[in-house]
This record gives structure tokens, sequence and C-alpha cells, in this order.
């Protein structure tokens, strides 16, 4: 189990909070929790309220819902669609072969070589590329990338037939891919490793096929943890902002990078506050997703026994 | 010998799925090692000349942002790693000992930022950071309060696991009666027993704090990853160099967290 993996699968069912023996402290220990309140007040509360609330301010300080029309503009709507479709297909692909590879990694020792080095590699990727991943996509396949040179110089074939598709949308999917693959590995393997081998054991016995269990026990068993990992993957997507950010240095092709535009710039499409009524945007719906996701999470906790 | 999951797929689909993906992933890594091996303008083949030329002092004007970022980022790692463990621990003890039925709420919170967007957070920290600007001064280690904010989670799991293996009440109360002051309490007793999730979290901790971008670089900060950005336009070779080394850290960071917490299951066994 890495960390990542603590952090996103659903704690562990503890016992209900005791009873507090004797006589409850009294007096001065609630001072102690101030510190830490007054933290995350200052640097999660705030900045929360101040995104989300910036987008209903007009330049004057005051109350407006005009910004809100900002959502309805059409460059704003093409970004929302892109960062939609972008994270649709990544987490569609990497859901499928990171549960692929969970699924290879089952006949391996736990504690195997193996296993010990798969889980820190997707630790690794699935949180703390970043820029990184850009930088080894550009090594590999940019216009002057190793891959990019070999296959011209030994094939004739050019990756780039059709004009550089790296540093815009399809490039920005491909390194998604870098840190989907390893989430799905990380969120997914729980779950999968959770699968007892008895019902297998039992399904042969009574005469069924290795293809039968899977069709009739193994996936409806394992479905909701696929779909929940499946959420929390396209939210993932959708919130990543840094290795878009290093691919496509200019241009707000997605909803991160629009925010960007207009963090940085003083007004873009002529309108006030518009990071603003971008992050709102991008809350609800990451909002969604995750409350989703801890639905269907919670369902499939059932077999996790 | 451990029995072989019946689950498993056969050794050949096996194979098929490791060395398909395996290659997959490895491809763009072994392509980065050898773009990093390119020879220096003249030279042919292979060679590692521009490995040696970043310690050449000849280059030191040209790195130095990646130097001043590498700085700036240790710096915010040691600070959110004492936030971790001077603020947050003080706390999550505090909670288990006197407050257990604030931990569903202190749960909550803790986990609140998985779900909340860097990029969401950036939009709100813009103006407070303006005005710790003017207080405090526009030194990178101001960054760490925010980092805090991102670490939390990690750090969350890693001491919450810690703390539920042991039983911190009777521990406690066990060192209360035997005439410790509370500082003794928490600081010889209960954190030598946390000692397996303070280490997780404060290695994580400084991993993501390497790895952080959307911060720093819209804040206007300079640490490692706004400054590879920075060296990435005058010299890719530079920037892949410091990437490989920045991913190898942190990929050593998290073998040890899992060796770390393996050894605790031993123990426990």
């Amino acid at each position: 189990m890495t960390v990542l993996d603590r952090v996103v699968a659903p704690a562990a069912p503890e016992p209900s909070a005791p009873a507090p023996r004797g006589a409850a402290r009294p007096g001065w220990a609630w001072l102690g929790l101030l510190p830490f309140a007054a933290y995350v007040v200052l640097f999660l509360v705030v900045p929360t309220v101040v995104a989300v609330g910036s987008g209903f301010v007009d330049g004057h300080g005051s109350f407006t819902l005009d910004n809100l029309a900002a959502l309805g503009d059409p460059l704003v709507l093409t970004a929302f669609g892109n960062s939609a479709l972008v994270s649709l297909v990544t987490a569609v692909i990497g859901a499928v072969v990171g549960a692929l590879v969970c699924w290879a990694m089952l006949g391996l020792p736990e504690t195997g070589v193996v296993r010990t080095a798969v889980d820190a590699a997707s630790g690794v990727l699935a949180q703390f590329g970043g820029v990184m991943l850009a930088f080894v996509l550009i090594a590999a396949i940019g216009a002057q990338g190793v891959v990019t040179v070999l296959l011209r110089q030994l094939t004739g074939i050019s990756l780039y037939e059709n004009g550089v598709w790296l540093y815009d949308l399809p490039g920005v999917m491909v390194a998604y891919l870098i840190f989907q693959v390893p989430l799905m590995v990380i969120t997914f393997l729980p779950a999968l490793a959770a699968l007892k081998p008895q019902w297998v054991e039992a399904h042969l016995t009574l005469g069924g096929t290795p293809a039968g269990f899977w069709r009739h026990v193994g996936m409806p068993v394992l479905a909701p943890s696929f779909l929940a990992s499946l959420l929390l993957l396209f939210a993932n997507a959708f919130s990543s902002y840094a290795t878009a950010a290093a691919l496509a240095s200019q241009g707000s092709q997605i909803v991160p990078l629009q925010i960007r535009t207009a963090l940085t710039s003083e007004t873009v499409l002529g309108r006030e506050n518009l990071a603003g009524v971008l992050a709102l945007g991008m809350i609800v719906v990451v909002a969604v997703v995750m409350g989703l996701y801890a639905l269907v999470q919670r369902r499939a906790a059932r077999w996790q026994s | 010998m451990a029995v072989v999951n019946p689950l498993a797929p056969g050794r050949g689909a096996r194979w098929v799925i490791g060395v398909g993906v395996g290659l997959l992933f490895a491809v763009p890594f072994a392509a980065t090692v050898l773009f990093t091996l390119t020879p220096l303008p003249g030279g042919s083949g292979l060679s590692v000349d521009r490995w040696i030329a970043l310690v050449d002092p000849a280059n030191a004007a040209k790195y130095r942002p990646l130097w001043t970022g590498l700085g700036n980022s240790l710096t915010l790692a040691g600070v959110t790693v004492l936030l971790v463990l001077g603020l947050f621990t003080p706390t999550m003890v505090l909670v288990a000992l006197a407050f257990p039925r604030l931990r569903r709420v202190f749960e909550f919170v803790a986990l609140l930022p998985i779900s909340l967007p860097a990029i969401v957070l950036v939009v709100g920290l813009t103006p407070l950071y303006l005005q710790i600007g003017r207080t405090l001064g526009t030194g990178a280690w101001t960054l760490a309060f925010a980092y805090g904010i991102l670490v939390l989670p990690f750090a969350y799991r890693s001491i919450q696991a810690s703390i539920d293996a042991i039983d911190v009440k009777t521990l406690s109360e066990a060192a209360r009666t035997l005439g410790a002051g509370w500082g003794s309490v928490l600081l010889r007793v209960i954190v030598p027993n946390l000692r397996q999730g303070l280490l997780a979290a404060a290695l994580i901790s400084v991993a993501v704090v390497l790895g952080e971008f959307t911060i720093a670089s819209l804040l206007n900060r300079q640490t490692l990853q706004t400054a590879l950005i920075v060296v990435n336009k005058q010299d890719g070779y530079v920037a892949a160099i410091f990437t490989l080394l920045a991913l190898a850290l942190a990929f050593v960071l998290l073998l040890v967290i899992g060796r770390v917490g393996r050894i605790g299951v031993g123990r426990k066994t």
C-alpha cells in the first residue's frame, strides 16, 4: 500500500469514538485546537471562498451575477468541453490499461521487487510528475525528441506528418496518460486484491469456467470500484494544471489554462473576475464528480470487508 | 513459497501486459536519458559532457536560476515538514486524546484538499499572498503555508494510521500517572510511537513540495519546477537532467516510505 492509496482509498471503518473516560477534561484543551483551526481557515477556507466568491463581485466590489454570463461565452464553453473530453478520454484509457496492470500484478508476490518498484513508480508518476512529465515527453517525442528522430532516420515515418500535435490537445492527452494509468494502478489494486481466491475456487469446483467467473462474479463485484476509480481519474485530469501548462506555454485550450490566462492578463474576453467564474465552474464539476465518487465508493466498500 | 493467486492471469497474459505497458512507460524515460547524453556541438556518439557541464563553474551564471530554485524548494520542504510535525501532529494527537467526537470533522477537513484543484486554490491565494508579501515579504518560504494545505491529506492519512495503531489515551494516562507533564507525554511517549507515520508524512511532504508547480508559478515564486521551465527555454538538456534527478529522488523517497510501512507491519505480527 502506498501512501497515496491510503489517501484516495476509503478509510477502513473505524470503531466509533469511545466515550470519554471519567469526567470530560474541563477547560482549556480546546485552546490547543485554535492554531490549526486558524491555519485552515486562513489558507484553505478563505482562499476557497475568495476563489468562488470573486466570480460574484464586480469591478467596484459589489455583488453581481453578471459575471456568470461568462460561463455561456463560446470560448469558455469550448474550454470546458475540451477539459471534459481530455478528462474522459484519459480516464477511460487510463482505467482500462491500469486495471490490466493491476490484474497482471496479482500474480506477483506482494512484497516482491516488482510490486514494490511498481508501487513507488506509480506514486511518483501519479502525484509528483507535473511539469517533469511534459519534459520527459518532449525529450522523447518532441519535434527534436529522441524517438521522433530515430523513427525518421530508421523508418522514414514522421510523427508530425500533419503538424505538431504534441503542444495541443492530443499531446496533453498523451501526457496525462503518464499519470492516469499509475493513478488507476494505485486506486484499483486494493479492490482487485480484495477479491477472495475462495470465490474462484468455489466457482471452479461447482463446474464453472474461469471466463464464467469473471463474467458472473468478478466483474459485477468489481464494477463499483472500477467506476469509482474512473470518476477519480476524471476529476484528477480535470483539475490538473502543471503538465498542460508546461506543454502548451500559450493558449487556453482547457479550463485550467484559461484560468492562467485570466490571472496573468487584466481582462480577458472583456470580462471582470473571469478567473473566479472559471474557478466556480471547475469546483462545481469536480464537486459533482467527487460526490458521485463517494457514493459509488460506499457501494464498492460493501465487498471489501 | 506463496500460493499463486488463482485470480491472476496466466504466465503468458502476464508477460504480454507487463512487457507491453512496461515498454510504453519505459520508452519516454529511456529516451530522456539518451537525450541528456546528446554530445555537445562538435562531438559525436553519446557523451556525459552535459552532465559534467552542470557543475562547471563557467556555466554557473547560466544555471543560477536552477540552483536558486532548488534552494528555495528545499527551504520550502523544510518549512512544510515543520508545519506537519509542529502543527498538524500535535493537533491530531489532541483530537485523539481530548476530542474524539471531532474526528469525523477533522477527517473531512483534512481530506478536503484532494477534491480542490490547486488552480482554484491559486485564484483565492492570489489576494492573500499580496497581503503576505506586504507583511512577511515575498520570500519563497511563505509558500509553505499554501503547501501545508496540499500535503494535509497525505500527512493526515499517514499520521492517523499510526495514531490508530496505538492506544494514545492509555499511553498518555499511564505517563501522566507516573508524573510526566504534557510536554513529555507528547515528545517522549507519543511521538516515538508515531515515528513511522511521521517519517512517511515528512517524506511525502518533501516529494509534494519538490514537484509542486501550479501555485509557485502563478504566484511568481522561484522554485525548482518554475526554474526548470525557465532553464528549459535556454537549455533543454539541463532541464531533462534535473527532471531525471528529481523523479529519481521522488522514487527513492516513496520506496523508503513503502519499506517503512512494511517494517511496521512485520513488527506488529
